[in-house]
């Protein structure tokens, strides 16, 4: 197995790093919500300019996250692609007119409806990544379990995203042991066996995986207890930081956001931006 | 809501780094965003283990981890996902897999599965789809209709054959029997 690239906490200085976790989670949650709301070019392209200041503030490269944004593009282009293969005359419906640009064959005609459509689903996408990227670079894990119980989150559920994102190089570092143990003994899940043989061969690797896991569960699970866990509703948080003035404003800023993208998507009473009517 | 026990909270912080690493494995299919996937079978397992909130919760944190590593959260397919946990948890509940297993649990384990993964992936995946994203249906169903069999199939796979391999590690209950 490869290394797996993923995108993990990266510490610099910088405004967006400073500001603490619930205010990074709720501006995250915001911004996904305004984007899947709305359909409206106009508040896309707003949204778009923001992600891209809010990326430039935080002092993170383009190069630290240049495998994901290549793993988004590829996402993106297929899902573009499918889209047009199985629905080519979608945009059509949709913006209720059309435009042939060129026939490519068949069906598969390009109209400017089309292109409008894919443009606006790919921006719809392309908004949040940015966002996204940032929250989990500028976030420190640790500080995640305080911020979910913050905003509401019961500090349980907290604590087991925080188990999870504990217990993740772990999880990751034994399944490469057994992995490696079981192909030494000639069990493979390249693309060299047959699909089913795969999948019983994964078993043998899923199998030790899961008891190891279920035995870390038992273990960890005492652990707490003997510690008391859940013994009272409430609970504080060592890496909880107090909200600042740019905490404050940053929420302030993200609910403008929301309620002007709601407004103008909503208003005249469509979900879409149509230039063509 | 029931407090969450302490052992079902370790299970599901446990469980959702599985189903993270799990997800990162996977075999991609010619379909987008759709893949041969073993974290559904292990996230089946736990839901059988320890029920319908760590099955949902599992999906949901784990799922949200992987899209959000890889390319911004896709959240109709996230919620698919704790979905399929829940329904499989939520059918299974009966289903004491510490007390044994045989042929008849195998079914019921599986009917439960299939019917969690045609409701995610045949039903909640593609509406929320149209709702928040506005795809076309057509591509919505190929690509749902993918996803589902795929799963089920790992699930029916993968996941029976840990359980059977499970139910024989533990100790069962009377197992011990006096010597003459």
């Amino acid at each position: 197995m490869a290394k797996v690239a993923i995108l993990s906490y990266i510490r610099r200085e910088s405004p967006v790093h400073a500001l603490t976790g619930t205010t990074k989670l709720i501006f995250f949650l915001a911004w996904s919500v305004a984007s899947m709301v709305t359909y409206d070019t106009r508040v896309l392209l707003c949204m778009l300019m923001i992600s891209a200041v809010v990326f430039k503030i935080s002092r993170i490269r383009i190069r630290d996250i240049s495998i994901v944004l290549g793993l988004a593009a590829v996402f993106l282009l297929l899902n573009n692609l499918f889209v047009y293969l199985f629905a080519p005359e979608y945009g059509v419906e949709l913006y209720e007119s059309r435009t042939v640009l060129f026939t490519i064959a068949g069906p598969y005609t390009v109209t400017l409806q089309q292109l409008f459509y894919h443009l606006n689903m790919t921006m719809k996408v392309i908004c949040v990544v940015p966002v996204a990227l940032l929250f989990i670079a500028c976030t420190d894990p640790s500080e995640f379990a305080a911020s979910l119980a913050s905003i509401g989150v019961s500090y349980r559920i907290g604590y087991s995203v925080s188990l999870a994102l504990r217990y993740i190089p772990d999880v990751q570092r034994e399944y490469h042991n057994i992995s490696q143990a079981q192909q030494a003994r000639g069990i493979d899940l390249s693309g060299k066996d047959k699909l089913f043989t795969r999948l019983k061969n994964s078993v043998a690797i899923l199998l030790p995986l899961i008891l190891s896991s279920l035995n870390r569960i038992e273990t960890v699970s005492n652990a707490m207890e003997l510690r008391g866990f859940g013994k009272n509703k409430k609970r504080t948080w060592y890496v909880k930081r107090k909200m600042q003035r740019n905490d404050w404003l940053t929420i302030g800023f993200v609910a403008v956001v929301l309620v002007i993208d709601l407004v103008v998507t909503f208003w005249d009473g469509s979900r879409y931006f149509n230039p063509f009517v | 809501m029931k407090k969450l026990s302490v052992k079902t909270v370790v299970a599901i912080g446990i469980g959702a780094a599985l189903f993270f690493v799990l997800g990162k494995v996977s075999i991609p299919t010619p379909v987008p965003n759709t893949y041969i996937s073993l974290q559904y079978a292990v996230q089946a397992v736990f839901a059988a283990l320890f029920g319908p909130i760590a099955g949902l919760l599992i999906g949901f944190i784990g799922h949200t981890l992987i899209d959000a590593t890889s390319y911004g959260p896709w959240w109709s397919w996230i919620i698919a996902s704790a979905f399929a946990g829940l329904v499989i948890g939520v059918v299974t509940m009966k289903l004491d897999i510490n007390e044994g297993i045989d042929t008849r649990k195998i079914v019921h384990f599986n009917v439960a599965q299939v019917i969690a993964h045609l409701l995610s992936w045949g039903l909640v995946a593609p509406c929320l789809d149209i709702l928040i994203y506005s795809e076309p249906i057509e591509k919505l169903f190929a690509q749902g209709l993918m996803a589902g069999i795929s799963n089920m199939v790992t699930t029916g796979i993968v996941g029976s054959l840990l359980l059977v391999a499970y139910a024989k590690t533990v100790v069962r209950k009377g197992s011990l029997s006096k010597e003459d």
